[in-house]
């Protein structure tokens, strides 16, 4: 038996689980109101723009650090995530990884 | 490098921007903007509900029926909607239909617009900039780059998606399928038919 995908295996939907957190995030928002999807597709259009200046963007990893940024911009600028914040709280998450035994479900303790 | 995971004394680290993604849901879900269990739904409506069967059957449904495929080329957003296939990004879904004389192929210049209540989510290479930069350029490498090679006579229009307007191509009905009903039809419709970059292939 072969490791090897077959030809006729789909693609998956989302190359990484934080291609799909971060997609799901951003259609959550524009349902409950905080921007419309054109707005959205401008903002996203200028950063992917922006991002594919000096060199050819693939569409997995680039394309969603493009959507994330533009995320970013979007909440810091609405004063509902500032950068500070989301520093803090990245660094506090990535200290929670390496402070989680191997196997164990890594959780954040309440500020 | 392949290592031993079992040597690690801590959790897997997530990339940066995955570490970034959890940041923002935790500060979402704390002032009660996002509900996690909400973004689950999304992902799994997109990962395993929504994708390229929908526009398939409207595909097939077009080939067999003629006023379908009437009432499609008029306003396909109703059409489609009278089968179930609205919602998120579906609000102005235009079709386009291959004939020998002309071949239509989908883009997005300026992201990723498509009309997700028929294809779901764009695969990669539809959000590449080599995709998005060179269809436009030269549509008919990009073809070649997907094994289609069209006849000089056929004319190539590529259409660029926005937020407000996204096309599904009807691709050209392949020869031998007379006899087929929808669903038969149906499977054999692939996503790229529908976006331009391949042809349908009769069933062997």
């Amino acid at each position: 038996m072969s490791d090897c995908p077959t030809v006729s295996a789909p693609d998956p939907v989302f190359l990484q689980p934080w291609h799909a957190q971060v997609f799901a995030l951003t259609v959550s928002l524009n349902e409950s109101g905080c921007f419309t999807w054109s707005d959205w597709v401008t903002r996203f259009s200028a950063v992917l723009a922006q991002h594919g200046v000096d060199r050819e963007l693939d569409g997995g990893d680039d394309y969603f650090n493009a959507w994330l940024a533009t995320l970013e911009l979007i909440l810091a600028e609405d004063g509902v995530a500032p950068a500070l914040e989301v520093n803090r709280l990245r660094d506090d998450w990535e200290r929670a990884y390496l402070e989680t035994p191997h196997g164990a479900v890594v959780r954040l303790d309440t500020p | 490098m392949p290592h031993d995971h079992s040597d690690h004394p801590h959790a897997l680290l997530p990339s940066d921007p995955a570490l970034r993604v959890k940041a923002l849901e935790t500060i979402l879900t704390r002032k009660g903007l996002i509900d996690p269990a909400a973004l689950d739904e999304i992902v799994d409506t997109y990962q395993n509900k929504i994708g390229p069967q929908n526009g398939a059957q409207v595909v097939a449904r077009a080939w067999s029926d003629p006023k379908f495929r009437a009432s499609l080329l008029a306003d396909a957003t109703a059409a489609v909607r009278d089968l179930g296939y609205f919602g998120r990004q579906g609000e102005h879904m235009v079709v386009v239909e291959n004939t020998p004389d002309l071949h239509n192929m989908v883009v997005c210049t300026l992201c990723s617009c498509y009309p997700w209540p028929l294809l779901g989510i764009p695969p990669a290479w539809y959000k590449s900039d080599a995709y998005r930069a060179r269809v436009v350029r030269e549509p008919r490498k990009v073809l070649a780059d997907f094994g289609v090679t069209l006849s000089e006579k056929t004319a190539v229009r590529v259409w660029d998606s926005t937020a407000e307007v996204r096309y599904l191509v009807i691709p050209m009905r392949p020869a031998g399928t007379e006899g087929l009903d929808v669903d038969a039809l149906a499977a054999l419709v692939t996503r790229d038919s529908m976006i331009g970059t391949a042809l349908v292939q009769a069933p062997t």
